[in-house]
């Protein structure tokens, strides 16, 4: 079985990258992006009978700094 | 004083932190990232700069999970010192030994200058080679250094002493300044600048030894 966990910066962490890829954006000609915020896509492939319980320990433990982080786990 | 120096796969101020502790007449073990226990006796534990497991995941992510790492931490719950210096101070919030996170640096630029830190009102024995409010010139190397916390963390931090270092001239982007902290025993400190890079005239600057040599006068008498 596969997941896929999205990491993301919590809202109100300010993304300093995510700001550069706007600015970015912005000198291309595209004005109409009024933010960027960048995260991660990290896959996982395990074995079956693997638990959402344990994938989100594997995400409370390494995948996300939960302190500035957030995620999302998306099976399948 | 018996001190250990954590050597990780990309570590690459192991030897700098062991000179530093040595010139301050610790005695210093080098111990391996896969060992899974510290010598016995050891009274302080440094966790070098550099780039552990090349930065991969997050700064400092895999380094806390390492087997070493469980046996860091359970010095550190027994009140044993710990000293995190640059990648060290990463791996230390990574443990939450430490609060907060250290986040890119707000100009997205790796920066490799020496800076003015004030030194704050923190009267952990880490700091006993100085005195609050003063300046020193030390080294910083980074591109993940701007610290990050809550604002009730923050406040927290400055309300209970814990803020051992503020960056003058803000290079990174670091809430309130904050360039170093302690926990609250006092027993752990990380900071992003490195003092071990600066130990005598020859580096530019030698305010760095008396961090050295105060922390571990202080553990003399402790």
């Amino acid at each position: 079985m596969k997941a896929r966990v999205h990491v993301m910066l919590k809202n109100g962490v300010l993304d300093p990258q995510g700001e550069a890829v706007r600015h970015a954006l912005g000198a291309l000609g595209f004005d109409d992006v009024n933010g960027v915020r960048q995260g991660k896509v990290i896959e996982l492939d395990l074995a079956d009978g693997t638990t959402e319980v344990q994938i989100n320990e594997m995400c409370e433990k390494l995948l996300a700094n939960t302190v500035i982080e957030s995620y999302t786990v998306e099976l399948g | 004083m018996r001190a250990a120096v954590i050597t990780f796969p990309g570590s690459n101020c192991d030897r700098d932190l062991a000179v530093g502790l040595e010139m301050a007449d610790a005695e210093v073990t080098r111990v391996w990232h896969k060992d899974s226990t510290l010598p016995d006796g050891i009274d302080l534990v440094g966790i070098p700069g550099g780039f552990s497991y090349g930065d991969y995941l997050r700064c400092g992510a895999i380094a806390a999970n390492s087997p070493i790492c469980k046996a860091v931490k359970a010095h550190a719950e027994k009140g044993g010192y710990v000293f995190g210096v640059c990648n060290g101070f990463q791996v230390l919030t990574e443990t939450r030994l430490l609060p907060g996170a250290l986040m890119r640096n707000a100009g997205l630029k790796y920066i490799c200058r020496t800076v003015g830190l004030e030194v704050g009102e923190n009267r952990s024995d880490f700091m006993q080679g100085y005195s609050a409010g003063q300046v020193i010139q030390v080294p910083i190397a980074h591109h993940d250094g701007n610290y990050t916390a809550t604002t009730e963390e923050l406040d927290r931090l400055e309300g209970e002493g814990r803020v051992a270092f503020r960056y003058n001239d803000n290079p990174n982007g670091s809430d309130r300044n904050i360039a170093g902290i302690t926990s609250e025993n006092g027993r752990v400190l990380g900071m992003m600048p490195h003092p071990e890079r600066a130990m005598e005239d020859a580096h530019g600057s030698s305010d760095g030894a008396r961090l050295f040599a105060g922390l571990i006068g202080a553990m003399a008498t402790a």
